[in-house]
């Protein structure tokens, strides 16, 4: 085999496995920083070894026996200096696991098992994100910290201390029991649904969409829909999965060739992209029928109910406002509230819309909300009350953060002015 | 390895709990060998705070911080790993009122760190 075919594949083994690698790594000697080194290790001796012997039948198992050899190696050249290692390094070697007998099933559960630690309860929630893209997804801190508008250092910082606290407070490496699943599953689906939201709608700077960090939480519930099919059952991993891709569905028709703000009633439904849908609409659909529905669920038949529609004119809006009831009762919120009062105000009209959007407002949970003064600015709109529809929006621009958002709104304002001026003439 | 589960509460709440399921609490964590010690505190109204500096001995009446939830109590649990522990403290009876902060114990090092 030529060097420059090795090198090459060996490039895509380490693009496929490197994450499925590690997690075994992990869980075989027990800690991060170990783990992370053995990887590197075994991937150095596989450009070194591979292009002469070849590739070996199971990369994988080849690259998990070295690297955890190559882990005990390295502890027993450090315990001349460090007291305590060899001991590690004996025991280490004395579960030496078959890895002839190294099956596939073994290596999903291990990656099953770094989802549930990166997504530990125990972690602050934004530990468990920076976490699980580091080590579930093999992003570096630097893409991490770009996406999240942060600083590498910060990124760092985070994911040393949710490491130090999974060594010190001894969280264990494994599925969780039966009985503590749908909760912990829970806290899985949240990271994702965090992860995915982030990735679709960036809070601010400048990028409307980050399609790597939506893409990957995609990915992560895709594998958590097919590694354990037991897991699915009680959860809502269907539901938020089917709510990614119909949100995703609709990515190139959400902002102009300029970058700005496309809104929903506005957009090319021709741009949607109905592979993505019909895929959210089977999942939806199963888990709905299934009757164990719940709040995942429920905004992907929202959603799905938008996709299939085609325009806002047709969109049934009735069904819609029944839906988010349903999800009232079940997870209350303002943002829900806000989302459902919309939905209203296209059923019974701007006025009943603005109605339900002020008693909102009047609560004053969400006053610092952008999206709730640009809710109550469009009913305005509608009803032709440009002044009040121009202070609204001007409200929104206060508390808008992200760029796209920013210019759509001053786009507006804009409107606002030479509508009342033309009203003036 | 060992946790210590630090029960914090309004003493008012703790107070008006019942004795008798913490003592059966405490029974059930000892029967599954879980239990290395426990007690309940008197009210903070009892406490000394103490601090030495500059080789001076200062008391204060009351406790370390003045928050509206006080330590009502401990328990010193032995667990495979913290799933274990947090399984556990959530059957200590004030966590429906108050809260428990979970902690893993640090073992004291006798040799200098290297």
């Amino acid at each position: 085999m030529t060097d420059a075919l090795a090198n090459h594949l060996i490039e895509e083994v380490y693009r496929l496995e490197s994450r499925r690698v590690f997690a075994t790594l992990l869980r075989l000697l027990g800690d991060f920083q170990i783990a992370e080194e053995a990887l590197q290790d075994a991937f150095i001796a596989a450009l070194k070894q591979w292009p002469n012997d070849g590739v070996p039948a199971n990369p994988r198992a080849w690259l998990v026996s070295t690297g955890r050899f190559k882990a005990i190696d390295a502890l027993r050249r450090q315990s001349r200096f460090v007291h305590g290692i060899d001991e590690l390094a004996d025991q280490l070697e004395a579960d030496t696991p078959d890895f002839a007998a190294f099956a596939d099933d073994d290596i999903e559960d291990d990656r099953l098992r770094l989802i549930f630690t990166c997504c530990h309860p125990a972690l602050a929630e934004d530990s468990r994100i920076a976490l699980t893209l580091r080590e579930v997804c093999g992003m570096t801190t630097e893409e991490i910290a770009s996406a999240y508008i942060s600083k590498p250092t910060a990124i760092a910082q985070r994911i040393v201390r949710a490491k130090a606290k999974i060594r010190d407070a001894n969280i264990p490496y494994q599925v969780p029991s039966a009985a503590a699943l749908p909760e912990r599953m829970n806290a899985v689906l949240q990271v994702l649904y965090l992860m995915y939201n982030e990735g679709y709608l960036a809070s601010s700077g400048a990028s409307l969409t980050r399609a790597d960090i939506a893409a990957e939480a995609i990915r992560l519930a895709e594998l958590l829909l097919t590694l354990n099919t037991d897991l699915a059952a009680d959860t809502e991993i269907s539901g938020l999965l089917a709510l990614m891709y119909l949100q995703e569905s609709r990515r190139d028709a959400r902002c102009d060739a300029q970058g700005e703000l496309i809104l929903l009633a506005d957009q090319d439904r021709g741009l949607w992209d109905h592979h993505a849908i019909d895929k959210g609409v089977a999942l939806v659909r199963r888990a709905l029928k299934d009757g164990r529905y719940g709040v995942y669920s429920l905004q992907a038949a929202i959603a799905a109910i938008h996709a299939e529609s085609s325009s806002a004119a047709t969109t049934d809006w009735h069904e819609i406002v029944g839906l988010y009831d349903v999800l009232l009762r079940l997870n209350a919120s303002p943002v829900v509230e806000l989302n459902r009062a919309v939905a209203l105000g296209m059923r019974d009209g701007p006025q009943a819309g603005a109605d339900a959007v002020n008693a909102i407002y009047q609560a004053g949970e969400l006053s610092d909300y952008h999206l709730l003064h640009a809710a109550r600015a469009d009913f305005y709109r509608q009803l032709e009350r440009y002044d009040a529809a121009q202070e609204a929006y001007e409200t929104a621009l206060a508390y808008a953060q992200q760029v796209s958002e920013i210019t759509f709104i001053e786009r507006r304002i804009a409107e606002m002015k030479e509508r009342q001026a033309n009203c003036r003439r | 390895m060992k946790y210590l589960c630090l029960v914090y509460g309004e003493e008012a709440k703790i107070a008006a709990m019942d004795d008798a399921e913490c003592m059966s609490c405490v029974e059930g964590l000892l029967e599954s060998g879980h239990f290395i010690a426990g007690e309940a505190l008197q009210s903070v109204e009892t406490a000394t705070t103490l601090r030495i500096r500059n080789g001076k001995t200062t008391f204060t009446d009351g406790p370390f911080a003045e928050t509206k939830e006080q330590l009502a109590g401990f328990y010193l649990l032995e667990a495979r790993d913290l799933n274990e522990a947090l399984d556990k403290a959530a059957k200590i009876p004030p966590a429906r009122v108050g809260s428990i902060e979970v902690r893993p114990i640090r073992q004291l090092q006798a040799e200098a760190q290297t």
